[in-house]
């Protein structure tokens, strides 16, 4: 279906996955000023029911989940006894007894091991994924669009909340949630209606120019908006704090898995942490590349990329907390030479909301 | 997409182009075609020495970095400097505007040995599995 459209195709976490149709700059712009719909049914979906669900989710990760009310949506992060990060997730409330993780296809299976073993209350888990395709309607454009499709009331939903209800004709889950940084919905539908859903989202924004959007815009946009990348911003030895997170941390709420080391970050601060940077000689910064700090090696890029949106090259690192103020020169080792960059604060854009 | 007949093609991707006692330099269809949108372009400095199969450059798209090589030993004679404003020609022209350097020919056997435009368009047909 994708390589009808023009897409290229890549192996991802086990998924034919397309990176891009048009081209990356093109379907990046086009999420920023119109829309974009993206195949992200290689997301990772874990279920949890019982009286306890909320109590094993706050016991494992670092937001607090009994504050969600029915169809509320929570950024959080899964932590390990380190408080680094198995992953980072999304939590959806369905009701007092039933949340739908929404996790990285990578950490999938991980993160279900993770939870099954550490799982000393009355939930039950369900690997869900193969019940669920998602596609995710972003951009400016994305309610007008998205509202042909449904009953759901979409403009009356607000940003992180979701609901059940008809979708193209299908069963679905409507949350207005997204990685891009624009408004926009994610839908849960089964992978059986996927095509149909897919095709059917593209004729209703035939009006507003939609256009099919791979993984290399996903990735350029939501670097944009500086929002982490499991593997890149966060791994198992990042903790929330390191990674600029710290909102998501509850050191209030019941023991969690990491609160020890969190609450020593917290009071004592960090080491290290993410910062943004953009280039001002020429050259762009990739994943990995070094940074070098008054010519020595301070750190690594974590991710980086033209940003097309901004016509700038930016970047995330991970450096010492005593590097880290905005506006301090660093260099970026390309290909041996050291380019000049700046630290600059996050995110690198901020949609303006209406 | 035609490879024109008169140019000599790489592994690498790269084509060459005889062009009186110069040689002109770029990268080919299916290169620029594989990157994506073209966003920046490192190229060497008027007068270095390349030597055949030695990195000289590189080619960037938002998403991927792709060294080049040189195609045959000489010195650089030119580099296409409006690719610095204008990258974005390596995708509109790669076989003609989207040049990157002329170069001496230190060696014409060394053109030889390249693929001709048939066996290139072979070998990227194998290499697609198209």
């Amino acid at each position: 279906m994708h390589r009808e459209a023009g897409a290229r195709m890549v192996g991802f976490g086990g998924w034919d996955m397309p990176v891009y149709y048009a081209g990356i700059v093109a379907e990046h712009k086009a999420v920023r000023s119109g829309v974009g719909l993206f195949d992200v049914s290689h997301m990772g979906e874990i279920e949890i029911r019982g009286p306890q669900s909320v109590d094993l989710i706050d016991s494992l990760c670092s937001n607090r989940a009994a504050s969600l009310l029915n169809g509320q949506v929570q950024y959080s992060g899964l932590l390990n006894r380190q408080g680094g990060f198995v992953d980072d997730l999304l939590v959806h409330r369905i009701s007092p007894d039933h949340y739908l993780l929404c996790v990285n296809a990578a950490n999938q299976e991980g993160d279900f091991a993770w939870i099954r073993d550490n799982n000393e209350f009355e939930a039950e888990l369900d690997f869900a994924s193969e019940r669920y395709a998602q596609l995710a309607i972003q951009g400016p454009s994305a309610l007008a669009v998205a509202s042909r499709l449904t009953d759901v009331d979409l403009a009356g939903m607000r940003y992180y909340w979701f609901a059940h209800g008809d979708f193209a004709g299908v069963p679905a889950m409507v949350a207005r949630t997204g990685y891009t940084g624009e408004d926009g919905f994610e839908v849960y539908i089964p992978p059986a209606a996927a095509e149909h859903a897919w095709l059917a989202i593209l004729r209703a924004g035939s009006g507003e120019s939609i256009r099919p959007c791979g993984l290399g815009a996903r990735n350029t946009l939501r670097l944009e908006a500086a929002m982490s990348l499991y593997g890149h911003e966060i791994d198992a030895e990042v903790t929330p704090y390191e990674a600029g997170l710290g909102w998501i941390v509850k050191l209030a709420k019941p023991a969690f898995l990491g609160r020890e080391v969190l609450a020593r970050q917290e009071a004592e601060g960090v080491d290290r942490r993410i910062v943004g940077f953009e280039m001002r000689g020429r050259g762009i910064a990739r994943d990995g590349y070094r940074v070098l700090v008054d010519g020595q090696a301070a750190g690594r890029v974590t991710s980086a990329s033209p940003a097309p949106h901004l016509g700038r090259n930016i970047g995330l690192c991970m450096l010492p907390v005593e590097f880290c103020s905005a506006g301090r020169s660093i260099d970026i080792e390309i290909r041996g030479r050291a380019v000049a960059a700046q630290i600059v604060r996050l995110p690198f854009y901020r949609r303006k909301r209406s | 997409m035609e490879y024109p007949a008169e140019y000599r093609y790489t592994r690498e991707h790269e084509w060459v182009k005889i062009d009186g006692e110069a040689a002109v330099v770029g990268i080919t269809h299916h290169a620029q075609d594989q990157l994506g949108d073209v966003v920046f372009v490192e190229l060497p400095e008027v007068g270095s020495k390349l030597q055949a199969e030695g990195q000289f450059g590189a080619v960037e798209s938002v998403k991927a970095v792709s060294d080049i090589y040189a195609p045959i030993s000489g010195d650089v004679t030119e580099v296409n400097s409006s690719l610095i404003d204008a990258p974005e020609k390596i995708n509109d022209d790669p076989h003609g505007e989207g040049w990157l350097v002329t170069m001496t020919i230190f060696d014409r056997n060394e053109i030889q040995a390249l693929m001709t435009a048939g066996q290139y368009a072979d070998y990227v047909a194998a290499e697609t599995g198209g």
